[in-house]
């Protein structure tokens, strides 16, 4: 018997085309907002137009008398029934309708209940709020005053606006390398606030069935089992009572990851009114009022030996987190994973210091698209390493190669305590430069500068840990970090996946199959995914930092070894031989030294159900939970060629190359397409894609006129390469892959642009990057920082 | 969930005058009474279940709620259904038949020109009238005509590839007619 084609039955390696195209190319996706349940109620949100007020009076008499409304509620009712404040992920509370304050532009205020959203609105337009302005704080900076305004005037014990103070490393040995540099290099940088800002913007339908007792809610999460947790907490509702369903998701980015207000609100919208409660959020509401990303300062050093080593590395982070601690992420780590920082460089030892800060802001500090603050740590890691090479007067690909980790170096312990495993980093690094022309470059760059052009090189390398837990390290709020996947193989040999993930985009349907294909020979074609509804799926811990290939991937591996395990004693049952004379090849099962003699994997599926031997189970269904050893570590390497007009400002890429190694992939043509996209987020970051405030603490960036998102025309092309170097921990030997792209990304394209307007002196512009700050710091040879500042009329 | 897709009309508030609106959706004559404030999107998802239009900004900016009318990409969640009144309105739903795909469609599968599927409705149909005035356009062209449609996800090179596949099929297509 030939074996099987592992390609032709969409295996791995296999670029597949995906399963769930084949709904959403027809307009067939079911997107929250798509779901209609009998007499559904509609929920609008009032939210606040002030950054920092007292309420002194909320009047919604009005909103009553308007035709078709059913229910409003304020921060009053919520209190009633304890339900005005809700728990954070970070440990923190968060007002769920607000009662003695707005602490920002945005807030939830109040919401209205009605036949449908259009007259929703329109009650919420009579509501009368009567607000005592206070003033307004705007950044970490004005946080620290000692006179500032207390923003959390609702906790005990919180004297100031400070979070917390967090740090790691060695104090005392950092000092002393620093003793010993022969050079010190600084850099102190800004990440600007940014949003995830899907497509689709958050909501919930949240259906109550007071007989049986029940509460469904279709919700846009990323981790539906974790709100199952939460909701059943917060709306002390029994968890066997509570459903969460997350259905097609229009993008996630992390977005989707928080517990918002909305939510909350809609569930108890739909207890009192026994009927479907729909919220959909609008645009505007997700830009102003959902978790945002980064927003962190810092102040940078590394110490420097002459030949290039670096001998010690500082940091110091000052971190914006809104006016709720919101952050998503595992709880020892209060500024998520940025001591990751620096891993993929060998340093002796190194000091991370922390301070998080209260504003009147959106809360949030999501990890957008990025495995917790992972962006902002390889971001002023790539950013050092650019300005400490040309404070050593040393070539940028040169000192790098000095510092990074040798392939006879993993395992890896980091200054910071990390476990790196596996990766060619040189090879990625010289694969990159060859591609993009590296050698030729500072002969082009002197030609060009000569006939009046600017053009400019960057590099980015790192790696970064994805994947979290394991579970004795890494959990949110307390829940474990593991994954999971039940695997059902019917007795046609056909099968139906379920894991503890949540698909936003990235594919689970098809990949998942795949995997099952590799371990089983079942045609992936044969294999139904299902995801999001916590009822039938097992318990997981859902899909962000780039976790799911990593975590629930190596669950689906491990379930289908489950299933081979079993089908091998049926068939040795069924070729009436023992066990250990049986042989595996992919799909089939055969007599060792005799290979005609055979089962495959669908004979074994019938006889599971038809033919069981005495003393086995029958049926062929398993699940498996998969806690990983350790996260799992790719490694890119990106180079970026810009053109820089000096009358201008703007700047053009010219080429971006990017290498890879995410280990095996299962699908090349869904990773290129993650890099790809990710690739495009980095270049909003540097570009244009920030959320500032004005100095009363409004938000601008409130929706795509002000928040700009690149598209078609500005977007350039990537030019793609790939190297492979298997996750050893990982059962299929793959890495997490959909975040790198947006982490290594921005210092690539900011690198760059420095490369090109350095000889002037300026060491550093602060994203974003836009032409006007390009020109700037042209014209002046100094630095330009911190945010754009907010124009007038 | 045999709901999902049940036509449930918007209930025009009481007391609030409403307008009998006749507009030809996918080729077939649809009259409604709507509220003059009601937006196409909302009329087109709400009261005649076509979902795959989807609503994605408040701004016009996104693109996600394109549809062709009277064959011109309109935003669809900044025109008023009265406005359609004797108009014609494509939508995603109206590109394939039973049996067969859109080329435009078959394109966005094989070059994996969409990830979260939520802009891909308002890129095919832009995309649709693009290729009906200009069978043969260059990438620059592409990416000129899709950029009033915003995608989060793929960085759009992708979907660039989808419109070209697209196109080589249709010319195919042509030329086998």
């Amino acid at each position: 018997m030939a074996p099987l084609d592992e390609l032709k039955i969409g295996g791995m390696g296999a670029s597949r085309r995906r399963v769930e195209d084949n709904r959403f190319i027809r307009g067939k996706g079911n997107y929250v907002d798509d779901i209609v349940l009998p007499a559904m109620l509609h929920m609008q949100i009032l939210r606040s137009p002030v950054a920092h007020a007292k309420i002194k009076s909320i009047d919604t008499s009005a909103a009553w008398e308007v035709p078709g409304v059913r229910l409003v509620l304020t921060g009053e009712t919520m209190a009633a029934r304890n339900l005005a404040w809700m728990p954070t992920l970070s440990y923190d509370t968060q007002a769920v309708l607000a009662t003695d304050k707005v602490r920002f532009q945005g807030q939830e205020v109040a919401a209205v209940i009605a036949d449908d959203p259009y007259i929703a609105q329109d009650a919420c337009d009579k509501i009368v709020v009567e607000y005592e302005q206070l003033p307004a704080i705007v950044n970490p900076i004005q946080a620290q005053k000692v006179d500032a305004p207390l923003i959390r005037d609702d906790k005990e014990n919180q004297a100031s606006n400070k979070i917390f103070d967090w740090e790691i490393g060695d104090k005392a040995a950092t000092d002393q390398a620093f003793a010993d540099a022969d050079v010190v290099s600084k850099l102190d940088l800004h990440y600007p606030r940014s949003h995830p800002s899907p497509l689709e913007t958050c909501g919930s339908i949240a259906d109550f069935d007071r007989a049986t007792g029940k509460l469904t809610v279709y919700m846009t999460s990323q981790a539906p089992h974790i709100v199952r947790a939460a909701v059943a907490m917060v709306a002390e509702l029994p968890e066997h009572m509570v459903r969460i369903v997350s259905p097609d998701l229009g993008g996630g980015f992390g977005n989707k990851v928080p517990i918002y207000p909305g939510y909350v609100v809609s569930i108890l919208a739909s207890i009192l009114t026994e009927r479907p409660v729909k919220w959909i959020e609008s645009n505007s509401e997700n830009l102003i009022s959902t978790g945002f990303g980064r927003d962190v300062y810092l102040e940078g050093e590394l110490a420097l030996r002459k030949d290039g080593k670096i001998l010690g590395m500082r940091m110091k982070t000052i971190s914006d987190h809104g006016a709720f601690y919101a952050d998503a992420q595992p709880t020892k780590f209060k500024i998520g994973l940025m001591h990751s920082t620096f891993a993929c460089y060998d340093i002796p030892t190194a000091h991370l210091v922390s301070e998080g800060f209260y504003t009147n802001k959106a809360p949030g500090g999501v990890a957008y698209r990025c495995s917790f603050r992972v962006t902002e740590a390889m971001f002023f890691q790539e950013r050092m390493v650019h300005a400490a090479a040309n404070d050593l007067g040393m070539d940028q690909a040169e000192f790098r190669k000095v510092n990074l980790v040798g392939d006879d170096m993993f395992p890896y312990r980091t200054a910071f305590g990390f476990l790196t495993d596996s990766g060619q980093y040189q090879k990625c690094l010289d694969v990159g430069l060859k591609a993009i022309g590296y050698d030729t470059f500072k002969q082009e760059q002197e030609e060009a500068r000569k006939r009046g052009k600017l053009l400019g090189i960057g590099i980015s390398t790192m790696t970064e840990p994805l994947g979290a837990g394991n579970s004795r390290e890494y959990d949110i709020i307390g829940i474990k970090m593991f994954d999971s996947a039940e695997l059902r193989v019917h007795m046609t040999g056909k099968a139906l996946l379920r894991t503890g993930a949540k698909s936003q985009g990235q594919g689970h349907e098809t990949t998942w199959s795949q995997i099952v294909a590799h371990e089983l020979g079942i045609p992936a074609d044969d294999i139904v995914v299902e995801e999001g509804d916590t009822d039938s799926a097992p318990f997981g811990m859902g899909t962000y930092a780039s976790r799911s290939t990593p975590v629930a991937g190596a669950a689906v591996a491990m379930v289908s070894r489950k299933i081979r395990a079993k089908a091998r004693k049926i068939a040795a049952h069924l070729l009436e031989v023992s066990e250990e004379d049986i042989e595996w090849e992919l799909g089939r099962f055969y007599v060792r030294g005799n290979e005609e003699r055979g089962v495959t994997i669908q004979d074994c599926a019938l006889a599971a159900y038809s033919n069981i031997p005495d003393g086995l189970e029958p049926g062929l269904e398993n699940t498996a939970y998969y806690d990983p050893p350790n996260l799992t570590w790719p490694f890119a390497a990106y180079l970026c060629k810009v053109e820089v007009d000096a009358e201008s400002g703007v700047w053009d890429v010219l080429n971006f190359v990017a290498v890879d190694d995410c280990g095996v992939r299962i699908n090349p043509m869904i990773v290129e397409g993650q890099v790809m996209g990710g690739l495009t987020e980095a270049y909003a970051m540097a570009n244009m894609q920030y959320i500032t405030f004005d100095e009363e603490g409004n938000c601008i960036g409130s929706n795509y006129m002000d928040y700009l998102l690149p598209t078609a025309w500005e977007t350039p092309g990537f030019e793609l390469h790939e190297v492979v170097t298997p996750c050893p921990h990982h059962p299929i030997g793959a890495k997490g892959v959909g975040e790198c792209a947006t982490v290594a990304g921005p210092a690539a394209f900011v690198n760059a642009v420095m490369s090109a307007i350095e000889h002037t002196g300026v060491r550093n512009v602060d994203m974003p990057l836009m032409p006007n700050r390009v020109y700037e710091a042209l014209k002046t040879g100094k630095d330009v920082s911190g945010m754009p500042p907010v124009l007038g009329d | 969930m045999s709901s999902l897709y049940d036509v449930i009309p918007p209930a025009p508030s009481k007391g609030v005058s409403t307008r009998r609106t006749t507009m030809n959706v996918n080729g077939t004559s649809q009259t409604l009474e709507v509220e003059p404030r009601l937006l196409l999107a909302d009329a087109l998802r709400q009261a005649l279940g076509l979902t795959g239009t989807h609503k994605g900004c408040d701004t016009s900016n996104c693109g996600a709620c394109t549809v062709l009318f009277d064959g011109r990409p309109a935003k669809s969640c900044t025109m008023l259904a009265v406005q359609a009144d004797g108009h014609n309105v494509e939508t995603v739903e109206g590109l394939a038949n039973a049996s067969e795909l859109h080329p435009i469609q078959e394109g966005f599968k094989q070059e994996h020109g969409l990830q979260c599927g939520y802009c891909t409705p308002g890129m095919m149909m832009t995309a649709k009238a693009l290729l009906e005035r200009n069978p043969n356009p260059t990438e620059d062209e592409v990416r000129w005509a899709l950029s009033g449609n915003l995608c989060r996800c793929t960085g759009y090179q992708n979907i660039v590839k989808s419109v070209l596949w697209a196109a080589k099929k249709m010319r195919e297509q042509d030329q086998e007619a």
